[in-house]
């Protein structure tokens, strides 16, 4: 394979970008860029799937590999996918022109601007899932921040500069230590490339505090209970279009660092970590749960959800059992998909109505249906209902857990009914009682674009709820070698 | 016969300044051509340098004292080219103030030369000499703006200062004259006996006087009032070129003469360069002037730069000096902004003044944005590799205390850069400015940006011509 097609994944957005730069700023009624926008990432979501179906998936070994010096005997520029970052790559790709389509109503102001910001984020959240050397992983891990900071900065709520800078200063404080860990990995070892890591193993001595100083970066971005509390304000600040990066794919990155990262260059450290990770993980699930439960913002209601759903996938990294890391990824993927689609839903009657307070809504299933059905579609598949895509992950997740430790099993199970709790009374208040407000009599039902996105959304939902089978033959080689890998690191030690 | 040849660009600027002074007193009106004949003895200098001394490994001159090696040539290239874009784009403002005179060039030459003395010297009075011209030059650069109170204030406050910080350094300079008989660094290299406590003494004052001139913590006071007070463009100068002679010595300093005396200076080091990080960052967050904030930053930038130097080894001087090279560009263009910020003959310096640029001046504020950033640090920007490769330097030494408090205050720093990007990018617009640039304004900082941007993609050249300087 000679054609650099994981570079020019990486490169098709900012080419884009730059090509936008150079047209006029014509304010929010842009179409022009945004059909440019659009062009450059569903070229970029065809290209992803070319890379999905020349996908071998019979081999954990990366494909698709370009390595080319980049500081002289230091960096190389090294990237690659195997069957776990491939997924990401796809959600990234798929979840960016749905947010493009979506930014109708949202963004008012220098919409060419906010097409910019987001092509150039798509960049650097492909580069982060398919780097496979430590140093251009933290470039694309961080430079993420800045059109991320942007995004909540200029087109965001009120409060948008305390959120703008409590996210970049939130991650940018854990990922700090993240950088001196890897500078020391390259002492310990004398390379920063993964695959080469793999193989070499590093000295257990050292093991414990490089895995803490990358779990500061990627338990800040996961979000995981205590550090998680940038996210709701980050979320609720941001427009539309913004939430649903975030959420679909933000996060992800933490999730992925923890399977490629702390499992594969640390064994012996994550089983000593386990025990933290699983009491941080149970706390977010229940605690964020019950926080959930209690929110009047919806934004809020489901950033929240957002956390505690990333408590399953920590959980699931670290059962170290084959169910449970497949699980999370699943999860990852179909948390990526239900959160976007939330975050879409929630911005449709903000559109409309200006108002995220859940005390606004109520009885828009005699207004609106074809919302309201959309809307329960995506809440079942956030609470876990069986087929839909929610249910595999949670599942999987719960069946590693289980296989581990029966009480963490137990207690999360307790999440998955709280879960069901908040996500249903939020849909009773909005979409069922009485119509109380009289500006909702002539809210207007779902347009073309805004259906379109949705159902979008909705298909690869059920889709993968009733046949996972594709997710996991991607995944599964990849996750056995995992712990094959980690299982002898073990033994051996 | 000495080679002559290897201090020819030393000959050569100090006959052209005699030459300009002479043109300047005698040629009425000749303003213009003396900063245009300047430039061009800049350009001729830079470009013997080059010529005659790149490819020197290492002679010596003078009964030894004077050296030239590749750090040599590198850091006067490296001022050289500093100097030509500080006195490039400095016309349009000194016209503005109508102090476009002929001093203005010649002073700046005359400090250039004295750091290129500095840079040079391998003798404790050779070395003196060439920091008291770029000194003098430097207080009458600060109070060139004379008719402004600030000015004439930041003047006699570098003056006062600075002397007494000479005092200190020709203090410490005598005690290990005293107790090595020699002033020249390589026999001083020799003769030193760490078990001499006196001498640390001498090292502890020659280090204070040094630490003064590139106002690390806590030396550093003189600096915020200073570069508030001089005029812009002399402020720009201030920020960068002085600091890059001073580095050098400071260099030289630890690495030749006192090498074995590390035990003795390495904690001095490492303290300066822990209280000029933390420092820089948490003092800057309060200002509302960008000339004070600026300052403040570049003490902290002075703290990653001794980091480097604190390593003790090879790489932590490469990486010093790719520091003080990235942060010349970006300091250059963040100077370069802000010299735009002029409406009607008057310049704006308060970060106030800065409200909503982003609507008016689109392209400024991207600019802007990139600079901030890669100040701050964040990849993939050109700062962001600055920081790498001196941590990189550090963690190997397993130095984790200076590289976790370095690396942290960085996150402090980010708050205050941040700051100002919040105020282009999320504020309320003011009026426009105007936009009728000098085109070297545009250039400097057009090229200054995009090297910011654009780092990333060839990296190694930088690293390539740094790795040749082996001082240990």
């Amino acid at each position: 394979m000679n054609f650099p097609i994981l570079s020019s994944l990486i490169l098709l957005p900012i080419v884009g970008a730059l090509f936008l730069f150079f047209t006029k700023d014509k304010g929010g009624n842009n179409l022009t860029a945004k059909y440019v926008a659009l062009f450059t990432t569903v070229v970029n979501f065809l290209v992803s799937i070319y890379l999905w179906i020349s996908f071998d998936q019979s081999t954990s070994i990366f494909q698709f590999v370009e390595d080319r010096v980049w500081i002289e005997g230091f960096i190389n520029y090294k990237v690659g996918v195997d069957g776990i970052s491939i997924l990401f790559i796809i959600l990234t790709t798929f979840i960016t022109p749905i947010c493009i389509i979506s930014v109708n109503n949202s963004v008012k102001n220098r919409l060419r601007d906010f097409l910019i910001a987001i092509l150039i984020m798509e960049s650097f959240m492909i580069g982060v899932f398919c780097a496979l050397d430590l140093v251009v992983f933290y470039l694309f891990f961080e430079a993420g921040l800045i059109p991320m900071f942007l995004i909540i900065g200029i087109w965001g709520g009120e409060r948008r500069v305390y959120s703008a800078f409590k996210f970049f200063l939130y991650t940018l404080l854990g990922s700090v230590l993240m950088l001196v860990a890897i500078i020391s990995i390259y002492w310990i070892t004398g390379t920063t490339d993964v695959v080469q890591l793999y193989e070499i193993g590093i000295d257990v001595k050292y093991q414990n505090l490089l895995w803490l100083a990358f779990f500061s970066s990627f338990a800040v971005k996961t979000p995981m209970w205590p550090v998680h509390t940038w996210l709701p304000d980050a979320h609720v600040e941001a427009p539309t279009a913004g939430s649903v990066l975030l959420a679909a794919i933000l996060l992800k990155m933490a999730g992925y660092g923890f399977i490629r990262f702390s499992l594969g260059l640390f064994p012996i450290a994550s089983e000593v970590f386990t025990p933290l990770i699983y009491t941080l993980s149970v706390i977010a699930i229940i605690f964020t749960s019950l926080i959930a439960l209690m929110q009047e913002d919806m934004k809020k209601l489901i950033a929240y959800s957002s956390v505690a759903h990333m408590g399953f996938v920590t959980l699931g990294i670290f059962t170290l059992q084959q169910q449970g890391i497949e699980g999370s990824i699943i999860q990852m993927i179909s948390h990526g998909l239900v959160s976007a689609a939330l975050f879409l839903t929630v911005g449709v009657v903000y559109d409309r109505m200006h108002s995220r307070l859940i005390s606004t809504y109520g009885g828009l299933v005699s207004v609106i249906p074809k919302y309201s059905i959309l809307f329960m579609l995506f809440a079942l598949a956030s609470l876990g209902l069986p087929g839909t895509s929610g249910f595999i992950g949670e599942f999987l997740i719960l069946m590693g857990a289980f296989k581990d430790n029966f009480l963490v099993a137990v207690i999360a199970s307790i999440g998955v009914i709280l879960g069901a709790a908040y996500m249903l009374w939020l849909y009773k208040r909005v979409i069922f009682g009485k119509l109380i407000n009289k500006d909702l009599k002539t809210i207007l039902d779902l347009n073309r674009s805004e259906y379109f996105i949705l159902s979008c959304l909705a298909a690869p939902i059920l889709f993968f709820g009733f046949y996972p089978d594709p997710l996991i033959n991607t995944i599964e080689v990849s996750v056995t070698d995992l712990i094959n890998m980690h299982n002898t690191n073990i033994a051996s030690k | 016969m000495e080679n002559l040849n290897l201090v020819l660009p030393e000959i050569f600027i100090s006959l052209s300044i005699m030459f300009l002074l002479i043109l300047g007193v005698f040629k009425k009106n000749s303003s213009k051509i003396t900063f245009n004949l300047s430039l061009f003895t800049i350009l001729i200098t830079a470009i013997i340098t080059i010529n005659e001394t790149f490819s020197v490994s290492r002679e010596t001159l003078f009964n030894e004292s004077v050296v030239i090696d590749s750090m040599s040539s590198l850091m006067k290239i490296i001022t050289l080219i500093g100097g030509f874009l500080v006195l490039v784009i400095s016309s349009s403002y000194l016209k503005t103030f109508k102090i476009y005179n002929i001093e203005y060039p010649v002073l700046i030459l005359s400090s250039i030369l004295g750091m290129m003395v500095m840079i040079s010297s391998n003798d404790l009075i050779v070395f003196y000499m060439g920091l008291e011209l770029q000194s003098l030059a430097l207080y009458v650069l600060a109070t060139y703006n004379r008719d402004q109170l600030k000015s004439s204030e930041a003047g006699l406050k570098y003056f006062v200062l600075s002397a007494l910080s000479s005092g200190l350094l020709l203090y410490g300079c005598s005690l290990v004259y005293g107790f090595s008989g020699s002033t020249n660094f390589d026999i001083i290299s020799n003769q030193l006996n760490s078990n001499e406590y006196v001498l640390t003494f001498g090292i502890v004052f020659i280090l204070v006087g040094l630490a003064f001139k590139i106002s690390a913590v806590p030396f550093h006071m003189w600096a915020p009032d200073v570069y508030e007070g001089s005029p812009t463009t002399v402020t720009l100068f201030f920020t960068i070129v002085p600091k890059i002679a001073a580095l050098t010595v400071f260099i030289r300093f630890l690495y030749v003469p006192f090498l074995n005396l590390i035990d003795q200076w390495q904690m001095i080091i490492i303290f300066l360069s822990i209280a000029s990080m933390v420092f820089g960052a948490v003092a800057a967050i309060g200002q509302t002037n960008i000339k004070r904030l600026i300052a403040y930053s570049s003490i902290g930038h002075i703290g990653y730069t001794l980091a480097g130097l604190a390593t003790a080894s090879n790489e932590g001087i490469q990486s010093s000096i790719i520091y003080i090279s990235i942060y010349v560009v970006m300091n250059l263009a963040l100077f370069s902004c802000l010299l735009m910020l002029r409406r009607k003959d008057q310049y704006y310096e308060n970060i106030e003044d800065l409200s909503g640029l982003s609507k008016n001046h689109p392209l400024l504020s991207l600019c802007l944005l990139v600079i901030l950033f890669s100040l701050a640090g964040i990849p993939p920007l050109a700062g962001f590799f600055a920081k790498f490769y001196v941590f990189k330097a550090v963690l190997e030494q397993s130095m984790f205390f200076l590289a976790i408090v370095g690396l942290l205050s960085t996150v402090v720093a980010a708050f205050y850069y941040l700051r100002i990007i919040k105020i282009i990018y999320f504020d309320k617009e003011k009026d426009k400015y105007d936009t009728d640039h000098s085109l070297w304004l545009k250039f400097s900082l057009t090229v200054s940006t995009i090297l910011i941007l654009l780092y990333f993609i060839f990296p190694s050249q930088l690293i390539e011509v740094v790795s040749r300087i082996n001082i240990i």
